[in-house]
């Protein structure tokens, strides 16, 4: 099994350009009520939950954009690979302060590793994308890697 | 140290979790979600060969640090969390949150946590570590 490529792994450190987000108390109160919050920090928009940055991820684009199934297109940080079908495989973040409302946060997306497993049903391809969520002046917030399995 | 009482094996208290279409509908809507499987029934059935509307992945580890923040009650934070998708949730099914404390060593502590369906398929899978204040 070599289905990495010396093209494919130079494309490990590939980073796309930082954008920036601003945490809104409204945005973190819609979040709270249509996750089943209870905690008064979250409901009353003070507070970001962690997995409220995922939302920031999402790209917002025109509707004549989406794809069949509704998605917006992948990352240009995905590969292509000779493996198609993608799936998720698990974030792990690692917490270094609380996000507010009326923060102004910065992402920035890299490719962190690509390597490959041989799965109960064949060959697997992981690729492992570093979401990193700094204020404006570079303070870290979140760090989240994220793994996404081609098979 | 927290006012309550943490020791290896611990449990936390269960929360179970039942996702309807609204839920589903505003959650997807507020984090900017399109995908089809989360809201039209027959593309997911037709297209994508599931009995039901799919319950996000994130939502449901949204829905475990839930659990350990109601947990920590205000007296500790999460320092580290990582979870992953096993299986598909659907709407409508009722899936128990449960963790227990797997270490503990002073002011810091490690989680495990999962959600499980009726059935006792386990669907999310988690990790959190926090640190008391």
């Amino acid at each position: 099994m070599n289905l990495l490529t010396d093209e494919l792994r130079a494309l490990i450190g590939t980073e796309l350009a930082p954008f920036e987000f601003e945490v809104t108390r409204n945005d973190i109160k819609k979040y709270a009520v249509a996750t089943g919050q209870r905690q008064r920090r979250y409901l009353e928009g003070d507070e970001a939950p962690l997995l409220f940055l995922f939302s920031a991820m999402m790209p917002v684009i025109p509707l004549s954009e989406l794809l069949p199934d509704g998605r917006q297109p992948d990352s240009s940080l995905i590969p292509e690979l000779p493996l198609k079908r993608i799936m998720a495989g698990g974030s792990d973040y690692q917490i270094y302060r609380r996000a507010y409302a009326g923060d102004v946060l910065v992402c920035t997306q890299k490719l962190t590793d690509l390597y490959e497993k041989q799965g109960g049903s064949g060959p697997l391809i992981f690729m492992v994308f570093e979401n990193r969520f700094e204020t404006s002046v570079g303070e870290p917030v979140v760090t989240e890697y994220l793994t996404r399995i081609a098979r | 140290m927290p006012s309550f009482n943490i020791r290896e094996g611990g449990a936390l208290p269960r929360r179970d979790f039942k996702a309807d279409t609204v839920q589903l509908f505003l959650y997807n809507a507020a984090i900017w979600n399109p995908h089809r499987i989360h809201y039209d029934l027959s593309y997911t059935q037709e297209h994508e060969g599931h009995p039901q509307l799919l319950i996000d992945g994130p939502l449901q580890g949204d829905w475990l640090t839930q659990m350990v923040e109601e947990w920590l009650d205000g007296e500790g934070e999460l320092t580290a969390f990582r979870y992953s998708n096993r299986q598909a949730a659907y709407i409508g099914e009722v899936l128990i949150a449960e963790g227990r404390v797997t270490s503990c060593d002073g002011m810091v502590a490690e989680l495990s946590l999962c959600l499980t369906k009726q059935d006792g398929i386990t669907t999310t899978v988690a990790v959190a570590n926090v640190r008391f204040t």
